[in-house]
């Protein structure tokens, strides 16, 4: 079951210097997952083709034809995937015609003045954008994971931080930096106390903390629509729309780049709370104290730590973490809260944790490519007629497929055995 | 029907779960096996009932080889297993579980539950096991759901009966009632296998004993036997460890446990235990397994709550401390389960061997981990404990047993401590970790270190102990010189009194009851403790040697 797939020679160079079996065990699993975490995009991608395919009108139609001209049919079946896909590598990472564009500017000058720079990199500002807040959430979920807790709360945690950073934000007057601070602040306390509170509801009575964290989500949003029905509590005054004030231009996170581009402050704050978190994990004595209890509570006791108290301060700082993302959503892009402010963060959290194996590098890497999916789907639409909905189907696929490796395993192991002796052409086949 | 069972073996890895096992079961009988956790008993009959299949050895049935790939094959065989936990659907009545996986379709095509009512009424009037066949399984007692257990056997034609572990789950009423019904069946030529590692049980119903002890029969006995002569066979003497061993020269008490008591859901699992540790001894808690030993062991580390009285290190009240307080205030332990209380399996051996100590200098400063000094520290262990790794960052739990004890030892005794509790220390390990762990135990009582030892082997407490305690029930039975016959722990450990009832009274080597007649303790300042059965002030000095050489002989034939 751990023998490397032929999909990964990588692994075998070390293989011959003198190591432990454990050792070599270890690395197998390792590589293992991470291959099935490919492998799984990969099965995503091509069942998703499929997908895009098959619910496009001019391929069905071709298709009828099928037995009359079958070279059309196929090479209509591949339009539309391959359209799509390039649509949505065009909305993400850069198209070309852009980019071609910048280069028949008489002067870098020009190029600047008139937008043509800032739209070759519009699609990678859009990326990091919709990256910023999976990847917070997806920190919220994964940081608890490895203290052996899952954080199905990410929803009721955003709710609470963006509860504090949109009031701190609107009601709340102070200069430019701090304010900004204060509301960053303020986000992160906001999701922190709800997560404290799912933890210790656990660390108390022994209650799950999944069945607490979702009834909390419910809490919550409920709560939000409380808040913003009333004008004496949240709602925008001389208006009856569910919707706050905007928040003060002092508390915008501040753009990075240029005032044509959204990506702002917020993203480098996901990528400095990645580094935090591995940091925590790896570096320190409470991280230390976290993973020993997600490993072996039990020996983590007798060891003397305090489990409980552990289970507390994980969902706090992962609640924080969700918090955060609110905050980066509020700040950086919405500027008001209102009923649907948190959208499907909190699934998506998990996802992205999932996707991102659970360590902070892995979240990164998986909030880019959520975040891509989110950035190039309009563009797709547009483009191709593809609906946006396909996106969210690809998503749902790759968890699919990263949830059940078994099957990620059964699918490829096929394919592998069959080729075996042509392992290299395979691997060639993998990354065009 | 003849059972028998000849030469199996059934290997996991490196372990023998079962090694050459050989029994036979002649109709009609009582057949008891009996065995400490651990020994072989569950494995073996797992392998009677075609759950797994034994790397060596066949089963004969009337004399005839039979196979039995799965438990269909062993019930088609007429072989019936009442588990420990029954397999019962609890709202299903008593005819519908018992005719679950066999059911027998009318003319109608529809359930013949008529048929069934009647089998489960004639099988519970001849053999008077009082079931009803319309009562829902929930609403019933467990011992009537045993017979429930029973009768699903008999309408399947069982001719040989397992009862695994059949009164752990029963109060002392329903043990009487399940006894009456195994004579009634063995009356009416069914053969029993009963499974057990109560004495007194075995003793009243078997016709045949066999022990089980590390997967190999370690005995036969054909009762009546005494209950000492089975518990020395079960925990076994036949191990001879030579670690060589100064006499102790016992300080001033370190530890001093009294009137101790631990109570859970099924009673007093300790139940106001008191003994006292002196610096530069070792005191051995013997015992039958399951008499309270690990509930013992959590409760002095502050791992579970105790409702009455004390526990105190060199005068620091304890009774109440965190385990991180505990530990602090100089308890090292080497808990009993090591994969799941000892280590972290995940975390390299680096981890391991700071885990509870990552948040101390030097390890760390602040909430920064220091991780130069956690290899350091590594090293340095690996090196003196000659632990056999891959390397520091290898993760602990693919290193074997010995070497996962070892990483345990060199991590609790690496740091400052006055008290070393030791729990099943080398519980698993092969010889050679044994006499490695059995040395560095000796040295840290050689440093000045009270050192507490709970073991279920006698081979350990006689190769360890300065003094000996006896378990059983929660209570200690008697304190003993290291020189006492296996004999009289064995009595002991049966639950058998105290017999000398002199306060003060010693056993010794030559089994002669001497009584102090206040020989002077090492320690004259120190009054003597007077809730103490027996005379923990003794000093082990005069007895020393009998430990090595005066191992009384052995009893097995």
């Amino acid at each position: 079951m751990t023998t490397p797939s032929p999909a990964t020679p990588a692994a075998e160079p070390q293989a011959g210097r003198d190591r432990s079996f454990g050792e070599h065990l270890r690395d197998a699993i390792q590589d293992s997952t991470v291959t099935v975490t490919v492998l799984a995009l990969i099965a995503a991608v091509v069942l998703g083709g499929l997908l895009t395919a098959f619910t496009n009108n001019a391929v069905l139609h071709a298709w009828s034809d099928f037995f009359s001209a079958p070279g059309n049919a196929i090479a209509k079946a591949w339009d539309a995937a391959a359209g799509t896909y390039v649509a949505l590598f065009e909305g993400s990472v850069f198209n070309p015609h852009d980019v071609a564009a910048l280069f028949q500017q008489a002067s870098i000058s020009t190029a600047i003045h008139d937008n043509y720079l800032s739209k070759v990199f519009y699609p990678l500002s859009e990326t990091a954008v919709q990256a910023t807040p999976l990847i917070l959430a997806g920190l919220a979920v994964a940081l608890p994971y490895q203290a052996g807790m899952f954080n199905i709360g990410g929803q009721s945690q955003f709710i609470g931080g963006a509860i504090m950073a949109a009031w701190l934000g609107y009601a709340v007057n102070l200069p430019f930096f701090v304010h900004v601070v204060v509301c960053v602040l303020g986000g992160f306390v906001g999701g922190a106390a709800l997560g404290w509170l799912a933890g210790e509801i656990k660390a108390r009575t022994g209650a799950h903390e999944v069945v607490v964290t979702i009834m909390l989500n419910y809490v919550m949003q409920y709560f939000l629509a409380y808040l913003l029905s009333s004008h004496s509590l949240m709602q925008a005054p001389g208006g009856s729309n569910s919707i706050t004030q905007a928040i003060a231009s002092n508390a915008h996170l501040s753009l990075i780049a240029g005032t044509h581009l959204r990506i702002n402050v917020g993203f480098l704050i996901a990528l400095a709370c990645a580094f935090g978190v591995w940091w925590l994990l790896n570096r320190t004595t409470t991280g230390f104290e976290f993973r020993s209890v997600g490993a072996n509570a039990s020996a983590s006791r007798v060891a003397g730590m305090n489990v409980e108290r552990n289970w507390a301060l994980v969902m706090a700082i992962g609640g924080g973490l969700a918090g955060l993302a609110a905050a980066s959503v509020i700040m950086g892009t919405d500027f008001t809260l209102n009923p649907q402010s948190y959208g499907t963060y909190g699934i998506d959290a998990i996802t992205v944790a999932l996707l991102g194996l659970g360590r902070p590098g892995g979240v990164v890497a998986a909030g880019l490519l959520f975040g891509a999916l989110h950035a190039g789907s309009p563009g797709m639409q547009t483009a191709t007629g593809t609906p946006v909905q396909i996106v969210q189907v690809i998503q749902a696929l790759i968890v699919l497929f990263v949830a059940a490796p078994p099957l990620v395993r059964t699918v490829f192991r096929l394919r592998a055995a069959r080729a075996r002796g042509v392992s290299t052409s395979m691997s060639k086949g993998w990354n065009a | 029907m003849e059972l028998e069972l000849r030469g199996i073996t059934k290997r996991f890895g490196l372990l023998a779960a079962n090694d050459g096992i050989s029994l036979s079961v002649a109709p009609g009988q009582v057949h008891a096996l009996l065995g400490e956790n651990g020994a072989g008993k569950t494995t073996l009959m797992n392998v009677l009932y075609g759950l797994t299949q034994p790397d060596e050895g066949e089963i004969l049935i009337d004399g005839k080889p039979a196979r039995f790939g799965s438990p269909r094959d062993a019930i088609a065989a007429g072989i019936g297993m009442v588990h420990q936990h029954f397999m019962l659907v609890p709202v299903f009545t008593v005819a519908d579980n018992v005719t679950l996986g066999i059911e027998e379709a009318g003319r109608s095509g529809l359930l013949d539950r008529r048929k069934t009512r009647r089998d489960v009424a004639d099988l519970s009037h001849r053999y008077g096991l009082d079931v009803k066949p319309d009562a829902l399984v929930e609403e019933l007692p467990v011992g009537i759901q045993q017979r429930v257990e029973i009768i699903k056997a008999l309408v399947r034609q069982a001719r040989v009966l397992i009862l695994d572990e059949p009164t752990a789950v029963l109060t002392p009423a329903e043990t009487e009632e399940l006894f009456r019904i195994i004579r009634q069946l063995t009356g009416a030529g069914t053969s029993v296998i009963f499974i057990s590692h109560k004495l007194r049980e075995v003793q009243a119903i078997a016709d045949t004993i066999t022990v089980l002890r590390r997967g190999q029969v370690v005995g036969q006995r054909t009762p009546p036997v005494t209950e000492d002569d089975l518990a020395a066979l079960m925990v076994g003497r036949n191990v001879q460890l030579r670690v060589s061993k100064d006499l102790a020269k016992p300080g001033e008490v370190v530890l001093d446990v009294a009137g101790l008591t631990v109570a859970d859901a099924g009673g007093l699992p300790v139940n106001g235990l008191s003994f006292q540790v002196r610096a530069g001894e070792i005191l051995g808690i013997a015992g039958v397994q399951g008499n309270g030993q690990t509930e013992l062991c959590e409760a002095l580390m502050g791992l579970r709550p105790t409702t009455a009285g004390s526990v105190t290190v060199e005068g620091h009240d304890l009774t109440r401390a965190s385990p991180r307080s505990r530990l602090r205030a100089g308890v090292a332990y080497v808990p009993e389960d090591r994969t799941d209380d000892g280590l972290v399996g995940s975390f390299s051996v680096a981890e391991n061997l700071v885990l509870d100590m990552y948040d101390r200098a030097p390890y760390s400063s602040g909430i920064n981990l220091n991780l130069a000094a956690v290899r350091e520290n590594a090293a340095a262990r690996i090196e003196e404990f000659d632990i056999r790794t891959g390397s520091a960052a290898t993760a602990a739990g693919t290193l074997s047993g010995g070497n996962q004890q070892k990483v345990i030892l060199a991590r609790e005794v690496g740091r400052e401590h006055k008290v070393l509790i030791a729990s099943q220390p080398t519980r698993g390990l092969d010889v050679g970790s044994i006499e490695f762990v059995h040395r560095r135990i000796i040295q840290q009582r050689d440093h000045g270190v009270a050192v507490v030892i709970v073991s279920s082997e006698l081979d350990e407490i006689y190769a360890l102990a300065d003094r000996i305690a006896v378990m059983y029930e929660g209570k200690i039975t008697g304190f003993r010189d290291p020189g006492v016959p296996a004999a009289e722990l064995g009595r002991l450990m049966a639950g058998g009194a105290d017999s000398t009832g002199i306060p003060g009274a010693v056993v010794g080597a030559d089994g002669v009851t001497r009584v102090d007649d206040g020989g002077e303790p090492p320690a004259p300042d120190e009054p003597p403790a007077p809730d103490e059965p027996a005379a923990p002030d003794e000093p082990a000095a005069p007895d020393e040697p009998a430990a090595q050489d005066g191992q009384p002989a052995q009893e097995e034939a």
